[in-house]
């Protein structure tokens, strides 16, 4: 009914407003101001509301200003930041400049050559003085925008790292951050996608020798699962009156065999990372740490930072630390610098009691892409050191520590991960999981 | 073709299986504006949701369904569909089909003295391949697992597994199958107007008396033709990759609990050649709209456009530039910073074209004597927008600065203000000045006017305050922007940006009213309202196949003779003779 109401209502106002126009039409008929062109009131009214316009922009423009003068660009926490914050003021000085100018000359030369009968118009085609005025003064500018911009550049992305770096990776995945560092040997080891078992805990697919055994035995454990399933004496065993059967030229049995299929292959990927071990980095994996929820930075230590990805690309962005680089799956990309504020520092900065760093995903990844995110401690050395030493290695009990706080709301298909330190727990998943993957 | 015009006309060959340009373009413009609608009602969709994160509404249950909004709350998976597709709307069909579709149609055979398109039945078919996938593209909404989702630069591997986002499935293979058939439109199209503006001039029209509109939408045709075949490309491999399992994008993946066998791809092998298009297509966008603009502007400054070689020169700087820039998106993916490098001096090389260009459109309303035409307001608009929008650019080019505002609300507000509203608002233009010629009548002024100043002001009051939260670090195409403390006082920029958003959709139905009111009871207009120079106003008002009843005019002269001093009248058409010892004014000297 009421539906029925606002469509009737929208009717009647498209209608009224057909006769509206009608209305002025005819009047605008009448006193002969029905003319194709604008009127002479039209042109000044017009030309009058450019005065207004150039005010009510730049009032909000300088409202806009004012009002988000300490919300722009959260306070810098890193070497580089401060530089670039310059560069970025430098380049905004500049164009706010042009902004201005050029929209108050745009918007008062329409207010002041509005339509006159009879106003003497310039024939002015052109001129090349001005002409080349305004494409060499840009030009010098823009040179200046260049190399200064491009210096700022090389500094931040072509130096190498300093020898005393501390080497981390950050591992994306929908949806949520895995920090490993590099431990004692501060090399991080040798890691492949094909090595990722969620039940063992080797989230990151890291290589050591007691991973490579461990996913050799998990894949066999796969495989004989699977092959239990095709074996009609494991139905029979069921004791159920209609037993699952998969024979043979039935989809099911299909879809198992490529399973088995699919694991053999995988199994052969394996080997082949095993059989070049001696070329990876397999014994300094041992002692990484890897961590999740919160990861700590060392004040004043640079940093060297490697990025990977599991599934799509993700993009590592700490909007405080001037830091941002994609993570692209099958590829290893990089970025250093060095934070030069702790978190305690930041908080007497900003005011604000509970101020943390955060890390957060900035490329379109999926559903919960707004809240795939970490929070990241900068502390002092020695707090650093005690923090480090009670994590865990991944030395190979393969366990990744649980979330510190806030564990992501999106977690599910993978939230077994956390829990994966229970090692009864995990062999029956480890079926469970392996089954599902398959069917 | 003259001969055409004694043929019996049915219904169907005059309105729907047409081959006359000016036909064809009202079908492009009316299709493209259909399209608008649907993107402008997603966008407001998603900044109800920014605004008012969480709260229900109960117009978004009505649109959406209890799947996608239960409850009217935007489900975050609708609301990456929403933004995708609005995105894919206003780039593609909007401001590509619908901006260049109409106006290359309207304006390339009238302005150049042609009775047609080169070949009317590849013209025919260009609008039908855009018409099928403006089609296949909104009934990809209705798919059940959603819409392409993965924003409208479809990244893969996202794009590329239906594990990732429920999007990447079905829908995202509708958006594949809809853009390879737009991309075969816009060649067919692409190509008759290079050809076209090649062969078909008539007498007297050479290169350097085109109108500006029309070199505009020349080099446009040129930069579609070069570069969409590579987004077809790109989109081929990406079909081979999710249909046929090959690795051009993949590799190294681990999804759905089970590693892939794709070894050896390159995701950023699809955004080289995504972004080889897309920049180009960012100038595809964005030429036919400085072109109209010029002819506007000239026309209701009563002057000739300022610098009109220059003018020329700048649109084939910006249109050989814009081939030589796509890795300022990329700078972020990892790519060596030597090339980044690279990228950002040749991007920023392109500032110097556009200050040219925006110099010559302020030069030439100096001491002009201005009509302020609907038309002529959107076209000052538009060189406010193509500043504004454009200074921030010398910002985002710099590979130092886009560390840090890469892929936030900056980069959002930047291409929506120096693409998205310079072009919308000269097609506004565009629509206001050439009406009388699509339509034969004239629409009502108060209402443009209204029009003009409601969506001016909405437009700035969205986009101007996006800066803003760029600068505070959020990213774009998040869901909400409830998840991290820094980003808590921020919600009142959200809510200004929605409320103007809502004011400016709303104003586009004065727009439409006017249109469609004008169309059929609008004033007969007469034959050269504006008293324009360029040919298309010696046509007779009521369409006629082959434009002009007797011989093709002959052109002798630029189109920019405005207030030419010695002249009877402040204008002198293309076809009026030069007199004895009288200069071109084109022929610059």
């Amino acid at each position: 009914m009421t539906s029925i109401l606002i469509y009737g209502v929208i009717i009647l106002g498209v209608l009224t407003l057909i006769q509206l126009v009608r209305v002025f039409e005819l009047s605008a008929k009448l006193k002969g101001q029905a003319s194709e062109l604008p009127t002479e009131t039209e042109n000044r009214n017009q030309a009058r509301m450019m005065i207004p316009l150039v005010v009510v922009f730049f009032a909000f423009f300088g409202w806009l200003l004012w009002d988000n003068w300490d919300k722009m660009l959260p306070v810098a926490a890193s070497a580089h930041g401060e530089g670039l914050d310059q560069l970025l003021n430098f380049n905004f000085l500049m164009i706010i400049i042009v902004f201005v100018i050029t929209h108050i000359v745009l918007f008062y030369f329409a207010y002041k050559y509005a339509y006159k009968e009879g106003r003497k118009v310039a024939y002015f085609t052109h001129s090349n003085k001005l002409e080349l005025i305004w494409t060499i003064v840009p030009a010098f500018f823009l040179a200046i925008v260049i190399i200064y911009g491009l210096t700022s550049w090389k500094n931040i992305m072509l130096d190498d790292a300093p020898e005393d770096s501390l080497n981390i990776e950050l591992y994306s995945k929908q949806f949520d951050w895995t920090a490993r560092y590099a431990g004692k040997d501060t090399k991080l080891g040798s890691a492949n996608y094909n090595m990722i078992n969620l039940n063992s805990g080797n989230a990151l697919g890291v290589i050591t020798e007691k991973s490579l055994q461990d996913q050799f035995a998990e894949i066999d454990k796969a495989i004989s699962k699977q092959r239990v399933k095709i074996d009609e004496e494991y139905a029979m065993k069921q004791g159920v009156e209609n037993p699952i059967v998969y024979p043979e030229g039935t989809e099911l049995y299909d879809i198992t065999f490529e399973e088995i299929e699919r694991l053999k292959r995988h199994r052969g990927r394996v080997v082949n990372l095993d059989q070049q071990k001696d070329s990876l980095y397999i014994q300094n994996g041992e002692d990484d740490v890897i961590v999740k929820g919160t990861f700590y930075l060392p004040v004043n230590r640079p940093v060297h930072m490697q990025f990977r990805s599991q599934d799509v690309i993700h993009s590592a962005y700490l909007p405080h630390f001037r830091v941002q680089m994609n993570t692209v799956p099958g590829m290893i990309t990089e970025f250093n610098f060095l934070p030069n504020k702790t978190t305690a520092e930041m908080r007497e900065i900003t005011g604000k009691e509970d101020f943390e760093f955060y890390l957060l995903c900035n490329k379109i990844c999926g559903a919960a892409h707004y809240n795939m995110k970490m929070v990241v401690k900068v502390v002092s050395e020695d707090e650093y050191n005690d923090w480090m030493d009670k994590q865990k290695q991944f030395d190979g009990n393969l366990v990744v520590p649980k979330v510190e706080e806030d564990a992501p709301a999106e977690e599910t298909a993978d939230a077994d991960v956390d829990e994966a330190g229970d090692a009864d727990a995990a062999d029956d998943q480890a079926a469970d999981e392996s089954e599902n993957a398959g069917i | 073709m003259a001969a055409h015009s004694e043929h019996h006309e049915t219904f169907v060959s005059k309105y729907i299986f047409s081959q006359d340009h000016k036909m064809i373009a009202r079908q492009f413009l009316i299709t493209g504006m259909i399209m608008a609608v649907i993107g402008m009602a997603m966008s407001t969709f998603f900044r109800l949701q920014l605004a008012w994160p969480g709260e229900g509404f109960a117009i978004l249950n009505f649109f959406l369904g209890d799947k996608w909004a239960p409850e009217g709350i935007l489900d975050p998976n609708m609301y990456l569909a929403l933004v995708t597709i609005h995105g894919t709307i206003m780039v593609f069909f909007l401001l590509t089909g619908g901006l260049s579709g109409t106006f290359a149609n309207l304006l390339i055979p009238l302005q150049i003295g042609a009775r047609d398109m080169a070949s009317g039945f590849m013209n025919m078919l260009s609008y039908w391949f855009f018409l099928i996938s403006s089609v296949i593209m909104i009934a990809s909404l209705f798919v059940e697992s959603g819409p392409a989702s993965g924003g409208w630069t479809i990244y893969p591997p996202l794009s590329a597994l239906p594990q990732a986002m429920p999007g990447s499935g079905m829908g995202m293979t509708l958006w594949l199958i809809s853009m390879s058939l737009f991309i075969v439109s816009s060649l067919l199209g692409g190509l008759n107007y290079v050809v076209t503006v090649i062969n078909l001039r008539t007498k007297g029209m050479t290169m350097t008396r085109l109108p500006l509109s029309i070199w505009a939408l020349f080099v446009t045709a040129i930069l579609g033709v070069l570069s969409f075949p590579v987004l077809f490309a790109a989109a081929l491999l990406l079909i081979f990759d999710r249909l046929m399992g090959t690795s051009f994008y993949l590799s190294d993946i681990f999804i759905g609990g089970i590693p892939l066998e794709n070894t050896g791809g390159s995701p950023i092998l699809f955004q080289h050649l995504f972004w080889f298009l897309g920049h180009p297509e960012v100038y595809i966008v964005l030429l036919p709209a400085l072109g109209i603009s010029s002819e506007v502007i000239a026309c209701n400054a009563r002057k000739p456009i300022f610098g009109y070689r220059a003018m020329i020169g700048s649109i084939l700087a910006i249109g050989f530039l814009s081939f030589i820039v796509w890795g300022h998106h990329m700078f972020m993916t990892g790519m060596n910073p030597f090339l980044g490098a690279v990228f950002t001096f040749t991007t920023l090389l392109i500032a110097i074209p556009s200050a040219v260009k925006a110099f010559n459109y302020i030069t030439t309303l100096w001491k002009g004597n201005i009509r302020f035409t609907p038309a002529m307001l959107f076209s000052i608009g538009m060189v406010s927008t193509f500043i504004s929008g454009g200074v921030t650019g010398i910002i985002l080019a710099d590979s130092a600065l886009d560390i840090n505002i890469h892929d936030t609300y900056f980069v959002v507000a930047h291409f929506h203000i120096v693409m998205g509203l310079s072009a919308v608002l000269a097609m506004f233009a565009g629509v206001y000045h050439w009406f009388p010629k699509l339509f034969s009548r004239m629409m009502n002024r108060k209402l443009g006017y209204a029009h003009f100043w409601t969506t001016f002001v909405a437009a700035y009051g969205v986009f101007l305050p996006q800066h803003f939260l760029g600068l505070a670090a959020v990213p774009r195409r998040y869901y909400a922007n409830t998840e991290f403390p820094m980003f808590e006082d921020l919600i009142g920029i959200n809510e200004m940006s929605t409320i103007f958003a809502i004011i400016g959709a709303l104003a586009q139905f004065i727009f439409m009213f006017n249109f469609f009111y004008s169309i059929f009871r609008g004033p007969k207009a007469s034959q050269n309202p504006w008293k324009a120079n360029s040919l298309e106003w010696t046509t007779p008002v009521e369409h006629i196949h082959g434009n002009w009843p007797g011989p093709l005019p002959t052109v002798h002269r630029w189109a920019y003779d405005y207030s030419k001093p010695g002249k009877p009248e402040d204008y002198v058409l293309q076809t009026v003779p030069l007199e004895e010892g009288e200069e071109d004014g084109g022929a610059g000297h």
